[in-house]
């Protein structure tokens, strides 16, 4: 499974930010999702996802190797992070996030929650392991 | 206290006047008797506005209420209440506004924030966590809506979500709005009046707390049953195309879309301005409120003489009030008409019924050429456009119809009132009442006034036959007791209206967010409670309030509807007496419309019944 995006058709409606929340920490808060939504408005009245895509470079830039690789996705290990945040600076998606709750910033696991309950399929699976609706 | 799940556990208190700002936990009590949203505003406008009080004085609060389920993850959670005593009709007030308004309210850790007093100066109330500021908004008083949202974003985040008010509520125009997300409105009473009145150009708010669930893992669960099912039903896939727009053919062909000032139920043209058309000719983007897997909102780009501009929208209610009311029949004039009434902020639906009756007046000779400064005509996009920016700036015949048709017929007499399209003051939304008894009905009765939200009636009328009033009270009791329950969740009806989406998704999701194990009846009981409160409120407010405050204006029983599939068709006197006959009966009121002390006590409202000597 890799997440694949059609600006286009997004509708804004942030459904992908409260599930990953919700999947990731058990809790509610679009502000600890791995994935946001941008609008653009009033004018070109467009919408924008800031994804992940898996291309590494939190796992090359972390200096304690605090970021793992498994399975297709980099992951970040809370308790060997030692919260310096170069991750967040290198990232070039600007898709690694932090939350004045946590002390080790998060990202996206690839669990798929987002493109499994995008409305709109703006969310999918470029793999097509998924099935668009 | 036990924790309370759900809700955002504080309620915050700004007066403007001294510039105190104070937080107090939210009582268990209020949420577990009046829940949130809708309830939290009726409870707090009761308690806390003092009986008389002039709606535009420092001593009117506004009060702005997410539910206990906005900002949860299920379809819908984005919907805000505001609430204040209603400057239009002088009896209870609120509206509802979608986009992210709600959830972020929430984030920041707050139930509802009421806003009392009044500033010296323009003034943004910013609420960023549990950081609140109130920061001089000098620079953008003067602007529109959306222009001052942007501004606002841009100075202080785009991570803050905004409503502003425009130049209409600058300048108290009775039925101004308060405006969110580039395009949605709480818009209805009058809500961007009174925050007009206490100079509050905006409020911005940004919040990065969790809402806390009663059972985080069965909420995960069951949203995502709810979501699943929403994509599982025909509706998802044929009715999110058009959103509300979509409804215009329908309500044509059944003879009630709103012509020429409610003169009759049919318009020809409205073919160039339903659904289609505006998907096909103008449409930009679909743009959904926060969590809502059937995005109404439609962003688009409408050409016209006058210019090119971006406007959300037009929805049916602007098409029916600013489309077929005024005669526009092209989606592109309608929603450039929008768009200025947006950026002025002017309700589309009480800003549509008076540009009609202008126009009406105009033809018969009631407001003259000289006195309006130009010909006020039908179908004509720079008389309606001429007419929106009068009435923002309150210029000439602006004055007079910005107080809306009631005020403004009462003042042009000249057997005006004929054309005043209202109940108790607001302006009827778009459907034609007179073969829609049960519609009719839930026009007289609404709380508000003149409203459809409150119960959308006329599907029922259709459903079950037009020529009958039998059974149509007790189905409006029903519809005004379910309907206004998601004001009070904090959520969208339309995903039950439109896609018929089940109501026992909301009583297994509500317990699993909450701890709270009410059952759906012990919801729709509360919903009474807020119903019954509400009347008591403007019977407290309006001096000898009550059943003569329930009829429709003389048109829709004197005139038959002259055209149209409806042609022919009409209420009577003795018709609408029966429709509130059985309504009052229904609902333990006396013949006058005043509730019965034992119905009040029966509601928990023993305060009430005291307050009315009931």
């Amino acid at each position: 499974m890799r997440i694949g995006v059609n600006n286009d058709v997004c509708s804004g409606c942030r459904v992908c930010e409260v599930i990953c929340s919700l999947r990731q920490f058990k809790e509610n808060n679009p502000k600890k999702a791995a994935i946001r939504v941008k609008g653009h408005f009033p004018a070109p009245g467009k919408y924008e996802i800031k994804f992940c895509d898996q291309c590494g470079e939190c796992f090359n830039s972390c200096p304690v190797g605090a970021i793992k690789e498994e399975n297709g996705h980099y992951r970040i290990e809370p308790d060997e992070c030692t919260g310096c945040l170069v991750c967040v600076e290198t990232c070039p998606k600007g898709v690694v996030f932090t939350h004045p709750d946590l002390t080790a910033p998060f990202k996206c696991t690839l669990c798929g929650d987002c493109l499994r309950y995008c409305p709109t399929n703006a969310l999918y699976d470029l793999d097509g392991e998924v099935a668009k609706r | 206290m036990s924790k309370l799940y759900g809700y955002g556990g504080t309620i915050l208190r700004i007066d403007l006047t001294t510039g105190e700002i104070r937080k107090e936990p939210t009582p268990e009590k209020l949420c577990r008797e009046y829940l949130g949203g809708r309830g939290f505003v009726a409870k707090l406008e009761w308690d806390e506005v003092a009986p008389g009080t002039d709606p535009l004085s420092p001593g009117n609060k506004v009060i702005m209420a997410p539910g206990p389920l906005s900002g949860v993850l299920l379809p819908g959670s984005g919907k805000c209440e505001f609430g204040a005593k209603s400057p239009q009709t002088g009896g209870y007030g609120d509206s509802n506004v979608g986009g992210h308004l709600a959830p972020e309210v929430k984030y920041a850790g707050y139930d509802a924030v009421i806003i009392g007093g009044a500033a010296a100066k323009p003034t943004v109330i910013v609420i960023d966590d549990d950081k609140v500021t109130l920061v001089d908004g000098s620079k953008y008083w003067g602007k529109g809506c959306i222009e001052a949202e942007a501004m606002i974003k841009k100075d202080f985040g785009e991570d803050f979500q905004v409503a502003t008010i425009g130049p209409a509520g600058e300048n108290l125009v009775k039925y101004a709005i308060i405006s969110h997300d580039f395009g949605r409105q709480a818009g209805r009473t009058g809500v961007g009046t009174v925050l007009g009145s206490k100079k509050v150009k905006a409020i911005a708010v940004r919040g990065t707390k969790s809402i806390p669930l009663a059972q985080p893992d069965k909420v995960y669960e069951k949203a995502k049953q709810m979501f699943d099912r929403c994509f599982s039903l025909p509706g998802f896939k044929e009715w999110t195309p058009y959103g509300t727009a979509g409804v215009t053919d329908w309500v044509n062909e059944v003879g009630s879309f709103p012509t020429k000032n409610f003169w009759t139920g049919y318009f020809e043209d409205y073919k160039k301005i339903n659904g289609p058309s505006l998907r096909e000719r103008i449409l930009v983007t679909d743009k959904a409120c926060f969590n809502c897997p059937i995005p109404c909102g439609k962003y688009s780009k409408t050409k016209t003489s006058k210019g090119e501009v971006y406007v959300e929208g037009p929805e049916y209610e602007t098409i029916g009030m600013m489309g077929g009311n005024l005669l526009l029949g092209s989606i592109e004039e309608i929603a450039y008409v929008n768009y200025v009434a947006d950026e002025l902020g002017i309700d589309t639906i009480s800003g549509g019924g008076v540009l009609a009756f202008a126009m009406e007046c105009f033809e018969k000779g009631v407001i003259t050429e000289r006195e309006a400064g130009r010909k006020l005509l039908f179908g004509d996009l720079d008389s309606a456009c001429y007419l929106l920016e009068k009435i923002a700036k309150r210029e000439g015949i602006g004055d007079v119809l910005a107080d809306g048709v009631r005020a403004a017929a009462a003042k042009l007499g000249k057997g005006s009132e004929k054309y005043a399209i209202h109940v108790k003051g607001l302006e009827i939304s778009a459907y034609e009442p007179r073969y829609a008894p049960a519609m009719m009905l839930a026009y007289m009765t609404a709380d508000v006034g003149a409203h459809h939200n409150r119960a959308w009636a006329i599907t029922y009328d259709v459903q079950v036959g037009r020529d009958t009033l039998e059974g149509k009270a007790k189905r409006v009791i029903e519809l005004q007791h379910i309907r206004p329950l998601f004001d009070t969740l904090g959520l969208c009806r339309l995903q039950w209206v439109e896609i018929g989406f089940e109501l026992s998704h909301y009583a297994e999701l509500f317990p699993l967010v909450t701890g709270i194990n009410y059952m759906w009846d012990d919801l729709l009981n509360i919903s009474e409670r807020i119903w019954n409160l509400t009347r008591a409120y403007s019977i407290r407010e309006i001096e000898g309030f009550g059943r003569d405050h329930d009829y429709p204006p003389p048109r829709f029983y004197e005139e038959k509807v002259p055209t149209g599939p409806a042609k022919g068709k009409g209420l009577t006197m003795d018709d609408l007496n029966r429709l509130l006959d059985d309504y009052y009966a229904l609902r333990g009121w006396d013949s006058k419309g005043i509730p019965t002390g034992r119905k009040l006590r029966e509601l928990g409202l023993d305060y009430v019944a005291e307050a009315l000597g009931r």
